[in-house]
């Protein structure tokens, strides 16, 4: 990239310019990064008045807390779960429309939809349509009583916010993958196909082998999203419940800072999280984004 | 035996039609060249052979039988593609062989397989690399391999040598004519461009705009072009063009400007009056010493000299339109000077104005006697 490379003569244009987008970033990110660290090492009093300074006692209550280690293997379970579900479902659904089976262009649409739906309003359509009673799954019910009650049964409960999860995140998946079937060269599985290979064995030889750098970076970006963004789905269909049977990471902060009056442990909390999801990012900068990319 | 039998296949998507209904039969050992420039439907024509194409009308026979409705592994047909299509996370081998993995040939069998092809064609040392650490020659080089390795009944290439430069492009030919004497399997190869198909054809098929112009050996096909579009492609340069009238006496042709040339009667006895093209070699052109006598011949303007190292063309013009002659020494005309050139009467061909068909001459036997 030499050449073709717009500068700005003078400094003062260029900050001016810049302005806004780092405030927005500043105020939003770092100012609360920042109170979130501050608070970490200190004990905030939930009704206002002088801080006091505590070290990594927070981070000691946290980690001695079983109830925490729960929210991470349910949030871990929970992320990989819906990682493998919603990349499956969307590789399966890109492979179709790839292949163009008869409709594939209204499909082509209609995947891409859930992703601009909210999260809360996804765990609304999905604790109705979920629900043990009268929604569609209560057929369920009908044969075999009692085999679908989410706000009974935990891991009803981590299906039923799973569910929802993937569903939402196919439709992302779904478009990376469809382009990255499609910039692969389609004399490429025509070659495979003089070569004797069938559809299955183009797609298992040709490619999957090609899409793995798309494959590793929604891998990243699915397990990032599963851990972060998961609130609004919980908070709406069951609340962390039952028994905190889903009460994810992300969760936990919310109700132990908001509902617990306890900002400080929550602070602690935000601050494992954020270095989580820093490390899946520099996972993805460090090794995904540098794989061999084919020319 | 594989022959291949090309019946009315034509091809449309939705309501374009691409190809309209072509014949071709391709004898068993055969390299038959598809020429025609870009969108006349000679890789469409090409793919419907591979299979990779459905054909939309008439049927396609390989060694006799129709293979219309057969996957393209089932058809015994190898193809090299125009970007080579190699599988770019594979290396040179595995690329090599892949084709005989999906037939289920054991490992060691294969790896030898591989090994001996690859050498035919100078590739035994680059096994292991990926095909993005090669050149373009070589990475056409792993495309023929790839095709060569299961010894198909058919080779099929999709204008495999375009993406080469000047100089490598005439050696993958030479390999690839040398290849056809060894293997001796029915080839059939496309491309536009028209050195490459005179070189390498035993026969032409010109396409144009989705329809056979004509099939014929590339001397005969350059000899006798059968159409005015044939005769502006075949041959650098192509059949200089002329717009002209036949008078009523049918034996003599006037220029727009005037410029009048006598018709041999032998060949062409009875010509009806009216417009024609006329076609004349830049060879068969001369052009004498201004200061040679009394002159039956055409006048015409000097514009520029394109040097070709065994000779020259002289780019003129006549009669407003425009006019190559081939020189053998080297002619300093100044721009505007004006040229007398000699013009055979028995060099002429003629075509009908309105269908672009060439109007036949009546020694065609005795030619192709002579030829014969």
């Amino acid at each position: 990239m030499t050449g073709k490379r717009v500068t700005f003569a003078g400094t003062w244009l260029a900050a001016l310019l810049i302005a806004p987008q780092l405030l927005l970033v500043f105020t939003f990110f770092y100012w609360p990064a920042g109170e979130a660290l501050y608070w970490s090492f200190t004990l905030e009093p939930p009704f206002g008045g002088e801080n006091q300074w505590v070290g990594w006692q927070n981070f000691k209550t946290v980690f001695d807390d079983p109830l925490y280690w729960n929210s991470v293997r349910i949030s871990i379970t929970f992320a990989l779960a819906s990682t493998a579900l919603a990349m499956g479902m969307a590789l399966l659904l890109a492979l179709f429309v790839d292949r163009q089976l008869p409709g594939h262009k209204a499909y082509r649409f209609v995947y891409f939809w859930p992703y601009a739906v909210a999260a809360p309003a996804v765990g609304l359509a999905f604790r109705f349509i979920f629900a043990p009673d009268a929604g569609f799954v209560s057929a369920l019910n009908q044969w075999y009583p009692g085999l679908w009650n989410p706000a009974r049964d935990g891991i009803d409960a981590v299906i039923l916010i799973t569910l929802a999860n993937a569903w939402s995140m196919i439709a992302y998946n779904f478009i990376f993958f469809l382009a990255g079937l499609q910039s692969i060269p389609r004399s490429l599985t025509e070659a495979a196909a003089m070569d004797g290979s069938g559809v299955l064995r183009r797609m298992a030889d040709i490619q999957f082998p090609l899409l793995a750098p798309t494959f590793f970076f929604l891998v990243v970006i699915n397990l990032t999203d599963s851990f972060v963004n998961s609130f609004g789905i919980v908070d709406i269909t069951t609340a962390g419940g039952p028994a905190r049977a889903t009460d994810l990471m992300v969760y936990k902060i919310y109700s132990d800072g908001f509902k617990g009056k306890d900002y400080s442990l929550a602070a602690a909390q935000s601050l494992v999280l954020m270095l989580l999801v820093v490390s899946l990012t520099f996972i993805q900068f460090r090794f995904v984004e540098r794989r061999v990319h084919y020319s | 035996m594989a022959q291949i039998d090309i019946r009315n296949v034509s091809k449309s998507y939705g309501k374009t039609q691409v190809v309209h209904g072509v014949d071709i039969a391709i004898a068993d050992g055969e390299f038959v060249v598809i020429l025609g420039p870009s969108g006349c439907g000679k890789s469409t024509l090409l793919r419907m052979i591979a299979g990779l194409e459905e054909i939309s009308g008439g049927t396609v026979s390989i060694g006799g039988e129709v293979v219309n409705d057969r996957e393209p592994r089932e058809r015994g047909c190898a193809m090299v593609f125009q970007n080579y299509a190699l599988y770019p996370h594979m290396s040179v081998a595995e690329n090599i062989g892949y084709g005989l993995k999906v037939a289920g040939v054991p490992k060691q069998a294969r790896q030898a397989r591989v090994e001996a092809v690859a050498r035919t064609v100078g590739l035994d040392t680059f096994l292991d690399r990926k095909p993005g650490q090669l050149s373009g020659g070589q990475r056409q080089r792993v495309a023929m391999a790839r095709a060569m390795i299961k010894e198909p009944k058919v080779f099929l290439f999709d204008e495999p040598l375009s993406n080469l430069d000047a100089k490598l492009r005439v050696q993958m030919r030479i390999e690839i004519r040398k290849l056809h004497q060894r293997l001796k399997a029915t080839s059939v190869f496309v491309t536009h461009d028209q050195v490459e198909a005179m070189t390498l054809a035993d026969r032409l098929v010109i396409m144009n705009k989705g329809v056979i112009e004509q099939i014929g050996a590339p001397k005969d096909v350059y000899d006798r072009p059968a159409s005015v579009f044939v005769a502006g492609f075949i041959g650098a340069p192509g059949l200089n063009l002329l717009d002209a009238t036949i008078g009523a006496d049918g034996l003599t042709l006037s220029l727009a400007d005037g410029q009048r040339l006598p018709v041999d009667p032998a060949r062409h006895p009875a010509l009806k009056p009216g417009p024609v093209t006329v076609g004349i070699r830049a060879e068969a052109l001369t052009i004498r010493p201004a200061a040679a006598g009394p002159h039956a011949g055409l006048r015409a303007s000097f514009d520029f000299t394109e040097e070709l190292g065994v000779g020259q063309h002289i780019h003129a013009e006549i009669s407003g339109q425009p006019l190559i002659i081939h020189v053998d020494g080297r002619h300093p005309y100044r721009p505007g000077s004006a040229l007398l050139l000699d013009v055979p009467p028995q060099e002429l061909q003629l075509f009908d104005q309105e269908t672009g068909l060439r109007i036949q001459e009546t020694d065609v036997l005795t030619c192709i006697d002579e030829a014969a």
